[in-house]
């Protein structure tokens, strides 16, 4: 047991006391919390372009529709067109913006020109569109003898609430699901990623211990399966090790960064808003809500579980590495061709994952979030919408057995796999390999 | 005799193939044993027998009297034929992790470490990293991870591949200082005039099976065709009487074949009576080169037959 130790020790310090892993685990929070912050930048640049429009406003109703904002400048010019386009040159505009006479007022469309050298920019053209179909609008109203409050009164938002059927059952809110869904693909795409990057890691290195010879001297003092866990293990600690310090970094550096930056809630809700068309007042009472939902999650049931599933998903798919490395040597290009039939269960497992989030109780969801090679990424994305506990227990269970027969299998593969040079490295290969005697 | 490793029977067999095929020796206590044959005679998988990396189909292996047993790589040291080490670990790192694994505390690792490093004169390199090592350097290191635990038993396979003459001499003295403390050794090689210099007691393993086997004196006269080699202090081309078979005669040597009932003293009074200058008179034994080829060469004649 203390050889396994030492093992997992020397594999663990080995590659956290690398250079390349320091600079990567300290780089990666650095570089996602510079992208926000750029995107931050983008998103609240005011741009120094300034455009000056002269309007010739032949409607007459339109004249104080049109205002001065960032870098579009509006002057009512009593000109006509035609003076204006012979002078355009010296006259210093960028743009002459005609506005028509309004027509029939039933009519649902209304054309404006821009007269330019160019093609309007897209503020330019949002600006407009917005302030003169309000204005027209208002002027319909008042045309048409419309009661404003009574127009105000068509629009209805709708919004469905979840109502438990027994009393003083557990009252969730529309944003349950949301949130759930939200853990899940973070948990989802954290086994992934898990699965790809220390899966392979392991594979990598079982392929250089086999390709420098270490592995004859080292099974003359220790097991193969001594090997192969302490691999295992320690690069999974390696990988716990980099998550923690990226769980604590990103968000201490994205503090830092608002606080630098003087962001405040306000320019990240401007930021959203650039996206959306929710109103500040709004968007501030869903995240308000939203983080209330986030406390009310059942954290003392999900958070072992997630702990479970990482586990199990992570040593049966790195254990499947380590048989493949064994077999293939330095040969890059068959490992990688070995690797692929691995790695669809996971890819699947996502796309799954997404379509279970919807619709947590399909059948689907449920085989998925309880065979053993889909389970690891779709279970927990389906845990917020509480599966009964039945579910729950059996898809523990089978992925807690079908890891430890998975790693005992891959264990049986790895030591005939790391002494044997020169043989291909096929499945047939592999069946006999698992039926060696030791 | 006192065998520090003792096999009897022993059988391994591959898919097929069969690669042990009922091998029995013995390796006495303190010697320095070469372990010969041909490639792919089935040496390696005999070693891996040996040092518990695989275990035999059938047959049984006695460490120091102790059936094999999955305590024992703590006392047996072994150097592969292909070195291997963790490129990017450092000396002193990699010897203490080999030390470990092979049972020693922290503690004994440091102070034998220290020796060895001391022995060998490398105790500058503790923290360079096993890839800026030279070929030669590195063999060093990993015959001191082969020693480290101070182990009863060697085995070293092919150890002088790949060294200079002055990093071999070095080794050659090590195996005579080790064996002089007591340590057993196995020798693997099919380089036949090493094994010459330093073995005392050998197995010849041919197509899997056990077809030579003792002490290399022993061997040397089962072998030996009683052939005399004399040299002259000067010139003498005389004839040979026919109860002495020349077989080769020059100016200032002759080669005598003297057969089963053949009497070197007969001759070397023959000689003298004849007024011969003799500077030398030597009897010719055979080399473990020359026995090799005539034992691999018989057997296979008897596989075909």
């Amino acid at each position: 047991m203390d050889k396994l130790l030492l093992i997992i020790k020397r594999e663990y310090l080995t590659r956290v006391t690398r250079p390349s892993f320091i600079i990567a685990t300290l780089i990666t929070p650095l570089v996602f919390v510079l992208f926000f912050v750029v995107v931050g930048f983008i998103f609240s640049y005011e741009s120094d372009d300034t455009k000056k429009i002269a309007v010739v406003d032949e409607s007459s109703i339109l004249k104080g529709a049109l205002k001065d904002e960032k870098g579009i400048f509006f002057k009512f010019e009593n000109q006509s067109i035609e003076s204006l386009r012979r002078n355009f040159k010296s006259s210093g505009y960028d743009a002459i913006l005609v506005l028509p006479p309004i027509g029939d007022l039933f009519s649902k469309d209304y054309i404006v020109y821009y007269y330019s050298n160019g093609q309007p920019t897209l503020d330019v053209e949002v600006h407009v569109k917005d302030r003169v179909s309000d204005a027209l609008r208002d002027h319909k109203i008042d045309q048409l003898h419309l009661d404003r409050k009574q127009l105000e009164a068509l629009n209805t938002s709708v919004d469905v609430e979840p109502e438990p059927i027994e009393k003083g059952g557990r009252d969730a809110t529309s944003l349950t699901s949301a949130i759930g869904a939200g853990i899940g693909f973070i948990m989802g795409f954290f086994m992934y990623m898990a699965v790809f990057i220390y899966g392979t890691m392991v594979m990598r290195s079982v392929m250089e211990e086999k390709t420098n010879r270490i592995v004859e001297v080292m099974v003359s003092s220790v097991k193969p399966f001594q090997m192969m866990m302490g691999k295992i293990i320690g690069v999974g600690a390696v990988g716990l090790t980099q998550v923690l310090i990226w769980a604590i970094m990103i968000p201490v550096l994205m503090t830092i960064a608002q606080v630098a930056m003087g962001f405040d809630a306000e320019q990240q809700m401007k930021m959203s808003q650039g996206t959306s068309n929710l109103n500040p007042e709004d968007t501030q009472a869903m995240i308000i809500a939203a983080m209330a939902e986030i406390g009310n999650v059942n954290w003392w049931l999900i958070l072992p579980l997630f702990v479970i599933y990482f586990l199990g998903g992570y040593f049966l798919y790195s254990s499947m590495f380590a048989a493949v490395g064994s077999a293939v040597g330095d040969d890059m290009g068959e490992a990688q061709t070995l690797t692929i039939p691995i790695v669809i269960p996971v890819v699947l497992a996502i796309y799954i994952m997404i379509k279970a989030v919807e619709t947590p109780t399909s059948s689907l969801s449920v085989f998925a979030s309880i065979f053993p090679l889909f389970s690891p990424i779709v279970m927990p994305a389906i845990l917020a919408s509480k599966p009964p506990a039945w579910q729950i227990i059996t898809s523990v269970l089978v992925l807690i057995g079908t890891s430890i027969f998975f790693v005992w299998l891959s264990g049986r593969i790895y030591r005939v796999g790391i002494l044997l040079y020169g043989k291909k490295g096929t499945f047939k290969e592999f069946a006999k390999w698992i039926f060696y005697k030791e | 005799m006192d065998l520090i490793l003792d096999l009897q029977h022993v059988v391994k067999n591959y898919d097929k193939k069969i690669a042990v095929n009922d091998v029995s020796f013995g390796v006495p206590r303190g010697s320095i044993f070469g372990l010969l044959g041909p490639n792919g005679a089935g040496k390696t998988s005999l070693i891996r027998i040996i040092t518990t990396i695989t275990r035999a189909d059938g047959g049984k292996v006695f460490l120091d009297g102790q059936p094999l047993n999955s305590k024992h790589p703590e006392q047996i040291g072994y150097m592969p034929e292909e070195r291997g080490l963790y490129k990017k670990m450092k000396v002193g790192d990699h010897l203490t992790y080999l030390g470990r694994l092979k049972g020693l505390s922290a503690k004994d690792t440091k102070i034998a470490l220290e020796y060895w490093m001391e022995k060998f004169e490398v105790t500058s390199w503790w923290n360079k990293k096993i890839e800026e090592l030279s070929k030669g350097m590195q063999q060093k290191i990993q015959f001191i991870a082969t020693v480290l635990h101070n182990p009863k038993l060697i085995i070293l396979d092919e150890p002088f591949t790949g060294l200079d003459p002055i990093n071999t001499n070095l080794l050659k003295d090590e195996i005579a200082e080790l064996s002089a403390k007591g340590v057993s050794i196995i020798f693997s090689t099919h380089r036949m005039e090493q094994v010459e210099e330093i073995c005392n007691n050998i197995v010849l393993i041919d197509q899997g099976e056990n077809i030579l086997n003792g002490p290399v004196k022993d061997i040397r006269n089962r072998f030996k065709l009683n052939r005399f080699q004399v040299d002259f202090a000067s010139e003498w081309a005389g004839t040979m009487p026919s109860e002495f078979e020349v077989i080769a005669q020059n100016p200032d040597s002759l080669v005598v074949g003297l057969g089963k009932s053949g009497n070197s003293t007969a001759l070397l009074q023959y000689l003298l009576g004849q007024g011969v200058q003799i500077s030398a008179f030597n009897e010719i034994m055979p080399s473990l080169n020359e026995i090799f080829i005539q034992a691999v060469e018989k057997n296979h004649t008897i596989v075909q037959a």
